[in-house]
């Protein structure tokens, strides 16, 4: 695993650009595969279009103490890109007069970002129904500076969403980087003493599990049922529920793929898996994703691929829900990422 | 590039087989999926059973399904290895138990 970003090794695959165009080269441009706008269109889903907004997703920057191999942020700690004060107040203001009833915070580590306890203050206020922050779990152990975040996040009534690929060391750690797993358990520890997803309490931890490689996650009840029973036996962790989320084809999964050579092959699973039921419920279809210096996305995968929404308002100064909500959303071959089996998303299976 | 039976890309073929002879292929493919669903077996344990069987008829088109069908299950590999040699046992001892038929043939011929 290499140890820096794509961008930081001024890799061809650091651009948005490059990425679009390998998906619709090769086998989607000679037919072999239908495009996702070809495949949508055969149950009448094209051009897929926004229900009610329901989740605001920010993305407070690309900075992270790790460097997951499968990442499609690309984040790392030589990512740069990090949300500045004054784009977190347009957020706040948006915060405060959205109809979504879940706010989510997302990174690389949101939590590396230097006004982030301020923003969780600030935005706990405007009385959000559902505040998700996406935690990598490492970070709390990473500096003393965050040891007290499980503690904070209590204190908030944050609903901890925390990526552990597998409940094993082997597989996580070559994923996401050595010692990642054994820290990612004393974190989880850490949460679980302090009342998360214990009995009678309120505070959530959902984890997010993704495959650690070129397949497809399988049914997300059997997967919660063995990582549940896996963490209690071997570490006595709870959690509440367990997202599987498909790898998309872009970044540094993107790049993954390509060195293995399992492109083909894995674009082949993902159209084959295509399930128009899926495609109903998508996360852009309820979503909007905002960047750290305040562009308005479909969703995070769109946001890393740079293809902003297609509405009259572009970026968090100009936000209106009701223009936004009349868009259409934008697609590419990527998608099919979403749409495969049980479908995918940052919630987990959409069926 | 050199030429050879096995082409892993034909596995993605494999539904084609239909087009020339469709009642039998639909019927086979209808069989196989139902075969594989949850039952008396969960779909779990019938796939370790597909692995050890892909090993012991030895194809490779079948070990390359059912490694993958494991890892999206999240099947261990040192599960899927203990089934390779539950499949290679049975095998083996397929051939071990002549064995006896050659003892009995010896010692018949034996004075």
């Amino acid at each position: 695993m290499s140890l820096k970003s794509l961008k930081a090794r001024k890799d061809d695959l650091s651009s948005p650009q490059r990425q679009l165009e390998l998906l619709s080269e090769g086998i989607f441009e000679e037919g072999e595969l239908p495009t996702f706008r070809d495949k949508i269109s055969e149950t009448g889903h094209f051009p897929l279009k926004p229900k009610k907004l329901e989740i605001l997703q920010l993305n407070l920057g690309y900075m992270c103490n790790q460097v997951c191999s499968h990442c499609h942020v690309d984040a790392g700690p030589d990512r740069k890109e990090i949300m500045t004060k004054e784009t977190m107040l347009q957020c706040l203001e948006v915060i405060k007069n959205t109809g979504a009833h879940t706010l989510d915070l997302t990174g690389g580590a949101p939590e590396m970002n230097p006004n982030f306890k301020w923003f969780v203050q600030e935005a706990s206020k405007a009385g959000i129904k559902d505040f998700i922050v996406r935690s990598n779990l490492t970070i709390i152990l990473a500096n003393k500076k965050y040891h007290d975040l499980p503690d904070f996040f209590k204190k908030h009534n944050v609903h901890v969403v925390s990526s552990l690929p597998f409940y094993k060391r082997e597989k996580t750690d070559k994923q996401r980087g050595s010692g990642v797993f054994d820290k990612s358990i004393k974190a989880l520890q850490l949460l679980n003493k302090v009342g998360y997803a214990q009995p009678e309490s309120k505070l959530k931890l959902d984890l997010v599990y993704n495959p650690s490689g070129a397949f497809l996650p399988t049914n997300q009840a059997a997967m919660e049922k063995d990582f549940k029973k896996a963490l209690k036996e071997d570490f006595n962790i709870d959690f509440n529920h367990l997202f599987a989320i498909t790898n998309l084809p872009i970044s540094r999964f993107l790049e993954y793929l390509i060195a293995s050579e399992n492109y083909e092959d894995y674009m082949y699973s993902l159209v084959e898996a295509y399930n128009p039921a899926a495609v109903e419920n998508v996360m852009c279809t309820n979503t909007i994703s905002i960047s750290w210096d305040g562009w308005l996305y479909d969703c995070d995968f769109n946001q890393m691929l740079d293809l902003k929404v297609n509405a009259k308002v572009k970026h968090i100064s100009e936000y209106n829900e009701d223009l936004l909500n009349d868009r259409n959303i934008i697609i590419s071959q990527h998608c099919y990422g979403c749409t495969a089996g049980a479908g995918s998303s940052c919630q987990g299976s959409t069926i | 590039m050199s030429k050879t039976y096995y082409d892993p890309a034909d596995l993605r073929k494999f539904g084609e087989i239909t087009e020339w002879s469709e009642e039998l292929g639909k019927k086979f493919f209808d069989y196989y999926g139902k075969v594989f669903e949850e039952g008396a077996l969960s779909a779990r344990e019938k796939s370790l059973i597909a692995l050890a069987v892909s090993h012991v008829v030895k194809c490779p088109y079948c070990i390359d399904a059912y490694t993958k069908d494991g890892l999206q299950r999240g099947i261990t590999k040192e599960e899927m290895m203990e089934a390779v040699h539950a499949g290679a046992a049975i095998e083996s001892g397929a051939t071990l138990v002549h064995g006896v038929q050659m003892m009995n043939k010896y010692k018949k011929l034996s004075m």
